[in-house]
């Protein structure tokens, strides 16, 4: 006698429906199974219908991020047997995303977010290649490394509250990246970024909820992140104040967008 | 996403009288409480008296430190309360008349310690 598992799926055709509904789906609860397994049996074996993103299968894409019951998961390493026997597991799109279809999000919205921050080296002198590596201490690496992990998968935007309420939020993921390239010391584009991030719909419309770090499945600790770059904001304002002639090429001025 | 600079620096200033303000909520006046509020009248410690109280108030740092204990506290909850309402109650259209009351308020408990604290 085999184990099953119930999959409740939430279904959306733009053409047909107007909200989403929900579907149920009985698959085989094997032991080595993910979330996203018993989806690619459905799509192969029972509906051929069902829409929704995947690629790599090993928590590198970033793209099967999905609400399994309503945590957000990356559905490939999130195994069904941790949900037991004959359970109901209900998987939906990433919450406070437009849906496109079935599973699958929009994310222009993010990707916007994601550039605004200018998540890459800013380095105007950089020397002529000729001149050799740029070579890092591991200190240097350090300091850095762990927000360099994001795969940009969104689950910290579907988990943060603050992302719910406000859609001007820059966002976790958004603002640790800016952090990982701020904290690079290749980098000198911090001063461009102060703009964006030190507003409040960037650092300070973060409440310190903490959710974007708990689901992240990369540990990237983006609420840690958002709260370094908070206590950096505001010595800058404290300079700023007390030096204001020193603190002349200060980000108010050298930022544009 | 506009850019407001100007605003935002002032959510730095905002932001660091709230860290401030936890630090000391945390750490000071649960000393204060834990003293006054359990060691000296269940006998723990021997109970200072009233006279010796008033002596030590003439002191400035000591002055300085008891408003410290209740200015910076003031301002952590006009923060959080401020984005409790916010968050919370989702009224943050009502962002000038929430801030004044927040802040101001702050501001009215600070000036209020200063003068309790002076006119000892």
């Amino acid at each position: 006698m085999a184990d099953k598992i119930v999959l409740e799926i939430a279904r959306y055709a733009p053409e047909r429906d107007d909200k989403p509904s929900f579907q149920s789906f009985e698959v085989p609860l094997r032991k080595e199974w993910v979330v996203l397994d018993a989806l690619n049996y459905i799509k192969d074996k029972v509906d051929g219908t069902l829409t929704y993103r995947w690629s790599c299968r090993m928590g590198i894409c970033g793209s099967c991020g999905m609400m399994v019951n309503g945590e957000p998961k990356l559905t490939c390493a999130t195994f069904l047997t941790s949900y037991g026997n004959n359970a109901t597991v209900r998987v939906e799109p990433l919450r406070y995303f437009p849906v496109i279809r079935d599973l699958v999000t929009a994310l222009s919205d993010f990707l916007v977010k994601l550039q605004k921050v200018k998540p890459w080296l800013i380095h105007p002198n950089q020397p002529p290649l000729s001149a050799g590596e740029f070579l890092q201490t591991p200190e240097q690496l350090d300091l850095y490394k762990q927000f360099s992990m994001c795969i940009n998968c969104t689950l910290c935007y579907a988990a943060c509250p603050v992302v719910g309420l406000d859609q001007e939020f820059v966002g976790p993921a958004a603002l640790a990246l800016a952090q990982r390239y701020n904290l690079d010391n290749r980098d000198q584009g911090s001063a461009e970024r102060l703009a964006t991030l030190a507003h409040p719909d960037g650092i300070w419309g973060c409440t310190f909820v903490g959710e974007c770090t708990r689901v992240c499945p990369k540990h990237v600790d983006p609420a840690g992140a958002i709260q370094q770059y908070k206590l950096t904001a505001a010595l800058d304002w404290v300079k700023s104040f007390i030096l204001p002639r020193g603190h002349k090429d200060a980000p108010q001025e050298t930022a544009h967008d | 996403m506009s850019e407001t600079p100007k605003k935002a620096s002032n959510e730095g200033f905002l932001w660091l009288l709230f860290s401030a303000g936890g630090v000391v909520a945390a750490i000071l006046i649960p000393i204060q409480l834990f003293l006054f509020g359990l060691a000296f009248p269940l006998g723990w410690l021997p109970q200072p008296s009233y006279d010796h109280l008033v002596y030590l108030m003439s002191s400035p740092w000591v002055r300085l430190y008891l408003f410290v204990m209740c200015s910076l506290p003031l301002f952590h909850w006009a923060h959080r309360f401020r984005f409790t309402l916010y968050d919370g109650l989702q009224v943050k259209h009502l962002n000038e008349v929430i801030f004044a009351f927040c802040y101001g308020g702050a501001l009215v408990g600070t000036v209020l310690a200063a003068y309790l604290l002076l006119s000892i």
